[in-house]
């Protein structure tokens, strides 16, 4: 389980939230609904926001954004969750690695406008009830897997996704499909054991 | 980066009529340009290297011919809009075209092939570090006429084969040599109609137009890839060499597909990565290799004919060597492999 919807968000209606995203060019959280994203307005105004809907962490949001906000500054600056970082903002380095729709990708090269309509799991949405920590933000921190903790959030997401694929079949291969995500701190050979540690947990979880 | 207006169409008969200009033919960057997930597209924009107005994003289109892996007995085809992932991972892939599979999985990270598209990858620019930085005046790619500053800057990365006195940038990619060995055909959709056209043609030499990346024309889409089915392609595989163990584009790869008649060849193709201005062909390498016996001396044969008309710039010469070793360390590999 992750990323509970907060049911706590009231009942205040949709075009009330269309009003205040509009004014604010700022994430609104709604009433997390099931329902298809709103079909984008077609603009020729390239200054004119783009609206468009994400889940976030099981929040439906609605945003009002420049069209060139990229996802990782979007939920940064905007949503002012901070769990995913920038490094390089190249794609080169993994730090803003983030689960969209269950798949880890680059939030960087990702634009928001791009991602309406999808699930976004971050860091801060990887925790299960209550606050108890996924095995691997537990295996991380049992191992030592970090120093800074600058790529960690970013480590820890890629791992879980590694280990959801079936790519932690045994060191090499975690070496291998963990490789988008560099550690200027060099904490790979803690990040492998913690993926070794977590990988069981995780399947026994899910069985 | 520039601000640009951004849709979404959800049919690909849309595209074609809405946005006829859209190119992705220009290393200058079109005013139109396609989006699949931007990895390389959205990064060269933050660069100020590309300079669109307006972006069509083709990950939208909801068309089963775009997103689906089919695999007949006489061909494969691929969707443009399939994820690297997906097609690195495909069984059928794998088993019948490893050479494809491994090209995908060599390259990048599992985040990016999560999300690249198999249209954006093909089209991918050069890595080119002056054509990256815009600090650098002379690149006749990004701004034709003006010189070319690797030809007496750092040219480690640069090509050896079908460069020009105008530009020696390298082609980054690693599927494109699968899919160019392979004899793939490229089909599209564009303001004028639907074409498919060999795979070899997508690609253009630098020649003195380096500003021109690709032959395809204005409004035009790639919509998939088509792949002949042959005996050579179970018996293939892709050999990428870099600076890193992974993550890291090639320095030198070789992509290869064998059949063999007892011990003679019987048919063979290959194509070179890592040292060549545009995905390479090395017909006189396949020439060379036709109803011999595969051994050391006779893949060391093909890789000369392979690097024989290789011009290197200053710090690139290594590519040549490192290229034939790569080439026969490849072909050697392959002869071994079950059939
Ligand atoms: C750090 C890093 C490392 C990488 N390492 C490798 C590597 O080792 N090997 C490798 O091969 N690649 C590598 N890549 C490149 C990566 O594979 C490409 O960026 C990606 O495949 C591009 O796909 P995309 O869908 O994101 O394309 P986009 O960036 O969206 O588009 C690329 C170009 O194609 C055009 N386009 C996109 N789709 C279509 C279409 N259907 N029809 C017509 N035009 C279209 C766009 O207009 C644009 O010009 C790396 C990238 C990064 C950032
Ligand atoms: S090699 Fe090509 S891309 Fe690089 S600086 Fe020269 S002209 Fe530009
Ligand atoms: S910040 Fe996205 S990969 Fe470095
Ligand atoms: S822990 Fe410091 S960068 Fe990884």
């Amino acid at each position: 389980m992750r990323g509970q919807p907060d049911s706590s968000s009231g009942s205040v209606g949709r075009r009330q939230f269309l009003g205040r995203a509009m004014t604010g060019a700022a994430a609104t959280t709604l009433t997390p609904v099931a329902r298809a994203a709103p079909a984008p307005a077609p603009k020729t105004d390239a200054r004119a926001p783009g609206m468009f809907e994400l889940n976030i962490n099981g929040h439906a949001q609605l945003f009002a954004l420049d069209t060139r906000t990229t996802l990782l500054d979007a939920l940064r600056d905007h949503v002012v969750i901070t769990g995913a970082k920038k490094g390089c903002d190249q794609g080169q380095c993994g730090a803003c690695t983030v689960l969209v729709d269950g798949k880890r990708i680059l939030s960087c090269l990702t634009l928001a406008i791009a991602a309406q309509g999808k699930s976004v799991t971050t860091i801060e949405g990887l925790a299960g009830a209550e606050d108890a920590l996924h095995p691997m933000q537990q295996a991380f921190l049992d191992q030592d897997a970090f120093q800074c903790g600058y790529c960690t959030p970013g480590q820890i997401l890629s791992a879980v996704a590694c280990v959801e694929e079936g790519h932690a079949k045994d060191d090499a291969s975690i070496r291998e499909y963990m490789s988008g995500n560099l550690c200027r701190c060099a904490a790979y050979p803690n990040i492998v054991a913690a993926v070794n540690q977590a990988k069981p947990q995780m399947q026994i979880k899910k069985a | 980066m520039r601000p640009f207006t951004y849709a979404r169409p959800a049919a690909l008969d849309a595209v074609a009529r809405e946005f006829p200009a859209a190119s992705a033919g220009t290393a200058t960057g079109a005013p139109v340009q396609f989006l699949g997930a931007g990895t390389n597209l959205l990064d060269l924009m933050k660069l100020d290297v590309m300079r669109p107005s307006s972006l069509v994003d083709l990950t939208g289109i909801d068309a089963a011919p775009l997103r689906r892996i089919e695999a007949t007995p006489s061909e494969l085809r691929l969707g443009a809009l399939v994820r690297m992932a997906e097609a690195a991972e495909d069984p059928v892939i794998l088993r019948d075209y490893p050479v494809l599979a491994q090209a995908l999985q060599l390259a990048a990270s599992q985040q990016l092939r999560n999300m690249a598209t198999l249209g954006g990858n093909v089209l991918q620019r050069t890595r080119c570090l002056y054509y990256r930085d815009t600090a650098w005046a002379n690149c006749n790619k990004r701004n034709p006429g003006s010189g070319c500053a690797a030809r007496e800057g750092v040219d480690r990365q640069h090509a050896v084969l079908g460069a020009s006195e105008h530009c020696i940038a390298t082609y980054p990619g690693d599927f494109a040599q699968a899919l160019i060995a392979l004899d793939a055909q490229v089909e599209t959709q564009g303001p004028k109609g639907r074409r498919r056209f060999p795979f070899a043609e997508l690609h253009k030499l630098p020649g003195d137009t380096p500003h021109l990346d690709h032959s395809l024309a204005a409004g035009e889409a790639i919509t998939g890839f088509t792949v002949p089915a042959g005996p050579w392609t179970r018996r293939s595989l892709y050999l990428k060499i870099r600076d890193r163990a992974s993550y890291e584009f090639a320095l030198a790869s070789a992509a290869v597909a064998l059949q063999l008649e007892g011990t003679q060849v019987r048919a063979v193709r290959i194509a070179l990565g890592g040292v060549a201005t545009v995905p390479w062909r090395a017909r006189e390498a396949e020439a060379a290799l036709i109803g011999v016996v595969l051994d050391e001396t006779t893949a060391a044969a093909a890789a000369d004919a392979a690097f024989a008309k290789a011009r290197p710039n200053r710090q690139n010469a290594f590519k040549v060597p490192l290229g034939k070793q790569t080439l026969v360390r490849a072909l050697l590999t392959v002869a071994a492999k079950e059939g």
